[in-house]
């Protein structure tokens, strides 16, 4: 990817993800946190589509942006919580000597490694690809999934419940 | 200037960190949640990276990617229901005051 536009399309969403990770975890109000969440969430989805994602990039606007944001505002709503705000525990320093050192080695790791970069053209489009693979090399991992989230869709329903 | 695996798992790793440090250093449990978001999506960027560079025709990263969106989506509901239990029996989400079975 060496267009100079999309260069520059690249690190303008990963700034603007970047900080709106940052609003998340260092903002002292609980719903202003949840709206940099959502905007973390638009930031990634424009990166799926930046690596020719384009049917991830639309599920990550509906279920993150969309559904799990609105999940989490009425999870905010509902603890009336909010007054105390988003405050950090005394491990605060600590925390974020262990994420800063997480990160050298990560950043270590990734510049280290040769990676075995394909020279091939990605696909134009992935939904097709992604659902044929869905329903035959996957559809094991595929069923085992969706028990999982009717499992977990009947588990919030009873834990959640006033009884 | 081309834009290479190595910048989208830098971006990957960065979010990751920073949902580190949420997860680590924040009170309310609501939060908590939000932090372990970002360090889901932090890994579905590495994910679909590793897909577009490594293997562009054969989409692995990205059905993992789909499957870590589901399993994601089931935590945050078992989760945040949860969390609205606690809230019901303590009246608070402060995970500080979650130490019932602190010996």
């Amino acid at each position: 990817m060496s267009d100079p536009v999309l260069v520059v399309v690249f690190y303008l969403i990963s700034a603007i993800t970047v900080v709106a990770a940052l609003g998340v975890v260092l903002t002292r109000n609980i719903v202003y946190a949840a709206v940099f969440l959502v905007g973390t969430f638009a930031g990634v989805a424009g990166i799926f589509v930046l690596l020719n994602a384009d049917f991830l990039a639309a599920v990550q606007l509906l279920v993150y942006a969309g559904a799990i944001a609105i999940l989490i505002i009425f999870a905010i709503m509902m603890t009336r919580d909010t007054r105390k705000g988003s405050r950090s525990n005394e491990q605060r320093w600590p925390a974020f000597i262990m994420a800063v050192l997480m990160l050298a080695v990560l950043l270590g790791g990734i510049s280290q490694t040769i990676w075995p970069v394909s020279v091939l053209a990605p696909l134009e489009t992935t939904t097709e690809k992604l659902g044929k693979l869905l329903l035959n090399e996957y559809i094991l991992p595929f069923e085992v999934v969706s028990v999982l989230l009717v499992a977990a869709m009947i588990g919030a329903i009873v834990i959640s419940r006033e009884d | 200037m081309t834009i290479g695996l190595g910048h989208f798992l830098t971006l990957g790793a960065v979010l990751f960190c920073i949902g580190l440090y949420g997860v680590l250093a924040k009170r309310n449990a609501i939060v908590i949640l939000m932090a372990i978001e970002l360090m889901f999506n932090a890994i579905n960027v590495t994910m679909v990276a590793f897909s577009r560079y490594i293997t562009p025709n054969m989409l692995t990263g990205q059905v993992f990617a789909i499957f870590i969106i589901t399993v994601a989506a089931a935590e945050a509901a078992v989760g945040l229901g949860i969390i609205l239990c606690l809230y019901r029996n303590r009246e608070t989400v402060d995970a500080e005051q979650f130490n019932l079975m602190k010996w």
